[in-house]
This record gives C-alpha cells, sequence and structure tokens, in this order.
C-alpha cells in the first residue's frame, strides 16, 4: 500500500550549471534534505524551506520553490485542510507545529495609523533633541512625593514607592523562551544583548543556566507549572519573576518537552533527569481562583525579598476580568500574549483557532484597569507578535507600558520562520540542542545582531515620538487620540477606543 | 515558655514579633502578627545565628519557612500554620504540633518536615526533594508532579487516606500512603485519578487499590521484597515520629504504582 498520499510542499531546484559539488548543502540542512552522489540530490518532502542551504550555497545555485501542484478548486477545501485530514487518517496523531498563528485573520495593527503634527504644534527632531524612552515597569505609587535635590531640581523623595520597579531602558523586553527549546547559545545571546541594551531577556520556564549568571540584573526569570529549575537561588537571582499562567500560542495548554531534548545540560538547568518528558501541566495546581494566585504571587515575594513578581496570560475572551483579578493578586505588571505569538511547539488547532489579538487585549484591560482606578498599581506589557517599531509605537498608544519580543529576536538570529521548531531539528541552531547545529550560532554575533535591532526600533519610536510632537514616550502612553483606523468596523473601533480616520 | 492565647484572633497586626533568644533558640510569639513580619523574625532569628526557632500561636499565617536554606535549622510550629509552608525550602527541619493548610513543601528542595495532625491540598506539589510525614489524612493532589533528579528524590509518607489525583504528573520520588491515621473511616484508603499523568517515581499504598481510580499511564503491582527495603527506612521514620508500631504497619501487603512510560505522550503526534 502508499504509505502517504503527501505530496512535497516545495521543490528543492539546483542550477546544475552552476553547482560546484562542494557537499555544504549536504552539511547544512538540519533536516537531511540532501545526499550525495557525486553530486547533491535533495529529498523534496523533506524540505522546511528554511533557507539554509540556500544561504550557504556558495554558488548561490539552490532555488526552493513552492511545490504548485494544482487542485480542483474548492473554497471549502482548502489544500492545507485535505492535506491535514491525509496526515491525521495517517497517524491518528495531534498535529504539533510552531511559531506563531499563520492564517490570514486580521492584524488589526496593519489598519490603525499614528498621527503627526503639522503647523500648529511643533513636531520634535529627535536627533538634537533629548527624547526620552526610559520605562519602569512595576506598581507605582498612588500618589507620588518629590524633594529638592539641593541643585534647584526635584527628584523622588526616598519611599515614593518607586524601589519595586524594573528600569528600561527603551520600552522593549525580550519575551519569555526557555532553554530546551531554544538553545543555550540563543539564551547567552538574549542575555548578553539585554544587559548591553539595558532592558531584559526572560528565561521562560526552563531553568537559568549557570553561564547566564553574570547578566542576572537584566534577566527575568520565570516560574511556570512545571517549576523546572524553579528554587529559592533562582528566583534570588532575577531582577523579578514571572508566573507563567499562558501562553499566547496556546492558550489553555500546557507545555511539553520532549525527552529527545531534554539533554544533560537542559536536564541540568531544568533539574530533571535526561530523556524523560518534561510536562508542564495546563494549570498551576496550586491556583485554582485570584486568591490562590495571590498566595503564590507573595509566596515568590517572600522567597526573593520582595522582588516584582509579573504574571504573564494568554489573551482569551475575558481578558479583561481576568487581567484585573491579576493585578488585584499583586502582580507588579501583567504580560498580556497575543493569539499570535510563538511558541516551540503547539498543537497545530490551538495555535491558530485559540484566543485573541493583541491590540483588542490591550485596549479592553487599560481601559478596565483604569475604569477601576488600579492602572498605576501594574504595567502592561504586550506581546504575540509585535513585528516592528510601528506594531510597538502603537500598542503603546493602545494602553501598553512596554512591548516583548521572541519571534522578531529569532529572527534576528537567523530564523527564518519556518515552523518546524518542534522537530528539534532547526538548521539555524536556534530551536534545537543538537551540538553540531546549535555552535552555528555564535553568542557574540547574536548579541550584536539584537542589540542592532533593538537599537533600530528605538530610533524608529523615537522619530514617530518626534512626529508626535512629544518628547517621551510616557506621553503616548494608552493616548488612543493619536491613533486612527481605517477599514474596522464600528465595533472593533469602539472596543479600541480609536476613532475611524478622518473624525 | 511563652503562655497559650485563648479567644479568637481579631485581625493580624503588621508589627513585629517579640522575640526572645535563650542559646540557640529564638523563641516567637506569632499571636495576631502578620505573617510578613513573622516571616521577617524568623529569618532574622537564624540571620543572628539561632538554629532553632520555635513558633508560638500560629493560627494561618503563610510562607513559613519559605525559601529558607541550611541543613542544621529547625523551626518548630505550635498552632496551625497557612499556605505555601516551607514553599522551595532548602534544608531545614519543620515540625508542626497540629494540622497544616494547602501547600506543604511546594517546589521544596531539600529538608524534612513532621506534620503532627493533617494537612492538605496539593501537598509536595513539584517537590525536587526532601522528604514531608503526616500524622494523618491529606487532601486533593498530593505529591503532584514531584521530581526527582540526581541525588534528589523527594519522599511524602501520608499517615492516612489520601483524596482525589494522589501523584497526578508524578515524575519522580516516592510518595506513601498508609491509611493508619484517618479521621473518617468510610473513606477509600485513596480518592480517584491516583496517578493519572505519572511518568515518574512511585507510589506505595497500604492495602489495595481499586484499578478504576488509578490512572492509565499506571501499572499496578504488589510490593515484592526490593520495595520493601525501600518502603522500610521511610515507615521506621514516620512510626518513630508518629509512635506506631512498625511491625504492624509493615505486615500488610503494599500495592505499588509505577508508570508504564517515561514518555507518556511520545506517541500523540502526528509527523510533520
Ligand atoms: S552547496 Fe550549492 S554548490 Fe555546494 S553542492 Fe550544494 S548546491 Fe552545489
Ligand atoms: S527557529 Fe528554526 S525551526 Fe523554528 S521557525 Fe525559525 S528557522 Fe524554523
Amino acid at each position: 500500500m502508499l504509505t502517504s498520499f503527501i505530496q512535497p510542499e516545495f521543490k528543492v531546484e539546483i542550477d546544475r550549471d552552476k553547482c560546484i559539488k562542494c557537499g555544504r548543502c549536504v552539511q547544512q540542512c538540519g533536516w537531511g534534505v540532501y545526499s550525495f552522489a557525486e553530486r547533491p540530490i535533495p529529498d523534496d518532502s523533506k524540505c522546511r524551506a528554511c533557507h539554509r542551504c540556500v544561504t550557504y550555497c556558495p554558488a548561490h545555485c539552490i532555488t526552493i520553490k513552492r511545490n504548485e501542484l494544482v487542485f480542483r478548486d474548492s473554497e471549502n477545501w482548502s489544500p492545507a485542510l485535505r492535506k491535514a485530514v491525509w496526515r491525521q487518517s495517517e497517524s491518528g496523531g495531534v498535529m504539533l507545529t510552531s511559531m506563531g498563528n499563520d492564517k490570514p485573520y486580521q492584524r488589526i495593527f496593519d489598519y490603525l495609523v499614528l498621527d503627526a503634527c503639522q503647523v500648529t504644534n511643533p513636531s520634535i527632531d529627535p536627533l538634537r533633541e533629548p527624547m526620552e524612552l526610559k520605562t519602569f515597569i512595576g506598581r507605582k505609587p498612588d500618589s507620588v512625593e518629590v524633594e529638592s535635590d539641593g541643585e534647584g531640581g526635584y527628584r523622588l523623595a526616598p519611599g515614593a514607592g518607586m524601589e519595586n520597579n524594573i528600569e528600561l531602558a527603551t520600552p522593549i523586553m525580550f519575551g519569555g523562551m526557555s532553554y530546551g527549546s531554544v538553545s543555550l547559545n540563543v539564551h547567552k545571546s538574549l542575555a548578553m544583548a539585554a544587559s548591553r541594551l539595558g532592558i531584559t531577556m526572560n528565561t521562560g520556564e526552563g531553568g537559568l543556566h549557570a553561564d547566564l549568571y553574570p547578566y542576572t540584573d537584566n534577566v527575568i526569570v520565570q516560574c511556570a507549572s512545571g517549576r523546572f529549575g524553579v528554587d529559592a537561588d533562582y528566583l534570588n537571582r532575577g531582577v523579578a519573576i514571572e508566573i507563567k499562567v499562558g501562553q499566547g500560542a496556546k492558550p489553555g495548554i500546557g507545555g511539553h518537552l520532549p525527552g529527545e531534548k531534554i539533554n544533560k545540560e537542559v536536564s541540568t538547568t531544568r533539574m530533571i533527569p535526561q530523556g524523560t518528558d518534561a510536562i508542564s501541566p495546563a494549570p498551576h495546581h496550586d491556583i485554582y481562583s485570584i486568591e490562590d494566585l495571590r498566595q503564590l504571587i507573595y509566596s515568590l515575594k517572600e522567597a526573593s525579598g520582595y522582588k516584582p513578581v509579573g504574571v504573564k496570560i494568554a489573551c482569551v475572551h475575558n481578558v479583561a476580568a481576568i487581567a484585573s483579578g491579576v493585578v488585584r493578586a499583586g502582580a507588579d505588571y501583567v504580560y498580556l500574549d497575543g493569539f499570535k505569538g510563538g511558541t516551540g511547539a503547539a498543537p497545530q488547532i490551538i495555535r491558530d483557532h485559540v484566543g485573541i489579538p493583541i491590540e483588542i487585549a490591550i485596549a479592553v484591560v487599560d481601559q478596565r484597569l483604569r475604569d477601576e482606578g488600579i492602572r498605576n498599581q501594574a504595567s502592561i506589557i504586550a506581546a504575540g507578535s509585535i513585528r516592528s517599531s510601528a506594531d510597538m509605537a502603537k500598542a503603546i498608544a493602545l494602553g501598553a507600558d512596554a512591548v516583548a519580543i521572541g519571534s522578531a529576536a529569532l529572527i534576528a538570529l537567523g530564523c527564518h520562520v519556518c515552523q518546524s521548531c518542534h522537530t528539534g531539528c532547526c538548521s539555524w541552531g536556534i530551536t534545537t540542542q543538537k551540538p553540531e547545529l546549535t555552535r552555528r550560532l555564535d553568542p557574540e554575533w547574536g548579541a550584536e545582531r539584537l542589540t542592532n535591532l533593538v537599537h533600530a526600533w528605538s530610533h524608529e519610536l523615537q522619530e514617530i515620538l518626534g512626529a508626535l510632537g512629544v518628547n517621551a514616550v510616557e506621553s503616548l502612553r494608552g493616548s488612543r487620540e493619536r491613533l486612527r483606523a481605517i477599514g474596522l468596523d464600528a465595533s472593533t473601533c469602539e472596543i479600541l477606543g480609536v476613532k475611524p480616520a478622518g473624525m | 515558655m511563652m503562655t497559650t492565647a485563648t479567644g479568637p484572633v481579631e485581625g493580624y497586626v503588621k508589627v513585629a514579633p517579640t522575640v526572645t533568644r535563650e542559646g540557640d533558640t529564638a523563641t516567637i510569639d506569632g499571636h495576631g502578627v502578620y505573617y510578613r513580619q513573622l516571616n521577617e523574625a524568623v529569618r532574622g532569628a537564624f540571620a543572628d545565628g539561632a538554629k532553632t526557632v520555635k513558633l508560638g500561636n500560629i493560627n494561618g499565617q503563610r510562607y513559613i519557612g519559605n525559601g529558607i536554606t541550611g541543613k542544621d535549622l529547625r523551626i518548630e510550629i505550635q498552632g496551625v500554620p497557612g499556605g505555601d509552608m516551607a514553599m522551595f525550602m532548602n534544608g531545614p527541619t519543620i515540625v508542626t504540633d497540629g494540622s497544616a493548610q494547602d501547600g506543604v513543601a511546594n517546589t521544596m528542595n531539600a529538608g524534612t518536615i513532621y506534620i503532627n495532625g493533617d494537612a492538605g491540598d496539593v501537598l509536595g506539589y513539584g517537590m525536587r526533594g526532601g522528604r514531608v510525614f503526616v500524622r494523618g489524612d491529606v487532601g486533593y493532589r498530593v505529591g503532584i508532579h514531584m521530581k526527582a533528579f540526581e541525588n534528589l528524590i523527594p519522599i511524602i509518607c501520608c499517615g492516612g487516606n489520601a483524596r482525589a489525583f494522589f501523584g497526578e504528573y508524578m515524575a519522580g520520588g516516592v510518595l506513601v500512603l498508609l491509611g493508619r491515621n484517618v479521621q473518617f473511616a468510610d473513606q477509600p484508603l485513596v480518592g480517584p485519578f491516583c496517578g493519572s499523568g505519572m511518568h515518574g517515581g512511585v507510589i506505595y499504598l497500604r492495602g489495595e487499590v481499586n484499578p478504576q481510580d488509578v490512572g492509565k499511564e499506571c501499572g499496578i503491582f504488589t510490593a515484592d521484597e526490593q520495595d520493601i527495603k525501600v518502603l522500610r527506612p521511610i515507615v521506621e521514620e514516620w512510626c518513630a515520629a508518629f509512635g506506631d508500631d512498625f511491625e504492624d504497619v509493615l505486615s500488610q501487603p503494599f500495592t505499588k504504582l509505577v508508570p508504564v512510560s517515561h514518555r507518556p505522550y511520545g506517541k500523540l503526534y502526528a509527523p510533520m
């Protein structure tokens, strides 16, 4: 019997006239597409279009094309759906995928535009005038006391209630990605970049490798349901602790790092045996209520000398009420992860069909916390597909204090969004633990690229702020009046608190 | 010695409690003291060189022993400690003279806990090392997601009955249930979904278990001589702590639950 109906998604074409038969493609591909018999022979069925071979072929003779097999048209039964049915009828399994939701849902950020100054109010040139991006994450006092600094200026009085804030040089953080799902070199790149940039990286739920100890002033440590690598020492090392309740790519779903990825180093960092599956239960079993969440928040504070504790939740239908509960439970920040957020592995059906967009979540959470008079008690961090500085500016205008980036950071490190992280064979050495692949990413090189990216976005944000005629990112925060919608329906505009363009 | 307070506690007060010091021992009266000041006083006493801290009039204060490191440290509690006692604890010994609330030994690394009464839900959640001995019954989801790592092997031995989800998601360690000091004789030894999702470690139940109450990931066996070798020191310590007859406890056969796979979800996914 035929074992599979599924035809290759891509075609690997080699221009034989140009090929110098060096074999580099064979060595570069993490998925074993190529064999070599006097010349490279690709097996199309294994190709994931990650472009590693294309990038490294010295003769530039490899092209990856879509396999344009024509199916009889059906708007209802797309080729992807037909293939999914075949795949599942072959194996009986859950379809696993990675990165973020790739379905064509409306991307609200792309329907929002920013304002600028003209004639009556001057814009500011950020190249010549100071433009403040510094951002404080954490609980703000209900009122502020200032005192004279003795030099004619003022400063915050001691005990003003800002001590427990995390200071970011720019409103960007690296989102949680665990060591185990990504390689140690990725963690090192992120940590080094965060410390150079004055921002934070986030361990994700896989513990903190000892190689990152020099950078812990810029590391947020995560505590998820699996409690991997979480002990008193770990909690005391970071600048803050994050309770991960949910993830935008898979709301309501736990984590599951397959045994193949648990090598010696990962096992030591997670404090679990090698080769066993690392299962993060869907819920924290000590959190069944807001009161329980409060108990955990304060337990983490007790164990860490009262460091800031944030809570990461996936954006779901009732996100405003949930975030309100999270803030009332004592969280210093609430991290909202929208439904386009990335993941190292998730069931496709969950990734593509559960949760709500980050734009909506920011707007409703910010509004709810304002309405309840508790907006100052916690910062809002927005994540779940922040793809550019424009997305960042719009997120901040909608009400976020800062954004967190995960996928964008990986793309900076070479990720081509081939959505195959769950295979553990990433040719770019990012989401793999195979030593021959992980060594492809030099942390020094990675840190530089990440630093460049964040600098570039920060400069662009300064340009946007200058055009808006404000000189601090504070002034954009929650300023929805500086946004307009083009082509969004009336109810979405109302929920976002944004007027349509022309009004 | 401190005097035992009587009557209801009218709200906790956020003031430092009185600490009296005698040699290596610090005594703290917890009557009406808010948990934060109480725990500050406990940490302060250890920082001042005390080896034993005696806590009197404890009435629901949370996080006692939370994150404290030090093998030779000891906390003695009179009263009922609140949630998350000994969470992230790393070495000390805690003894209570009565029952404890939920979350005892949550994500604990090392140390020993003796509870002279019953204990609540999620005892030993994600516990990675150390030992917990409970004289009586325990609540729901006890030993959930217990782990083991290298030479760290957590042990929980409960003297009474346990409710549902005993040892759920268990990934390592030893979980023992004796059915001796039960409060409600009509309760089964262990509730439903025992060991469901289990992928490491071992559960020993003194007596028999209804197979329907056991997770499908577990194999059910009768404990053999090898198992008794594992059980002996644990039961011995439990008996010594709570004054029970060791031979009598071991006279009844034990049921052993172990996972059938370390990779329970290895075949769940379609190759993609
Ligand atoms: S890397 Fe390029 S030139 Fe080298 S064998 Fe492969 S296709 Fe040919
Ligand atoms: S991290 Fe690697 S495997 Fe994952 S999408 Fe990017 S290139 Fe592909």
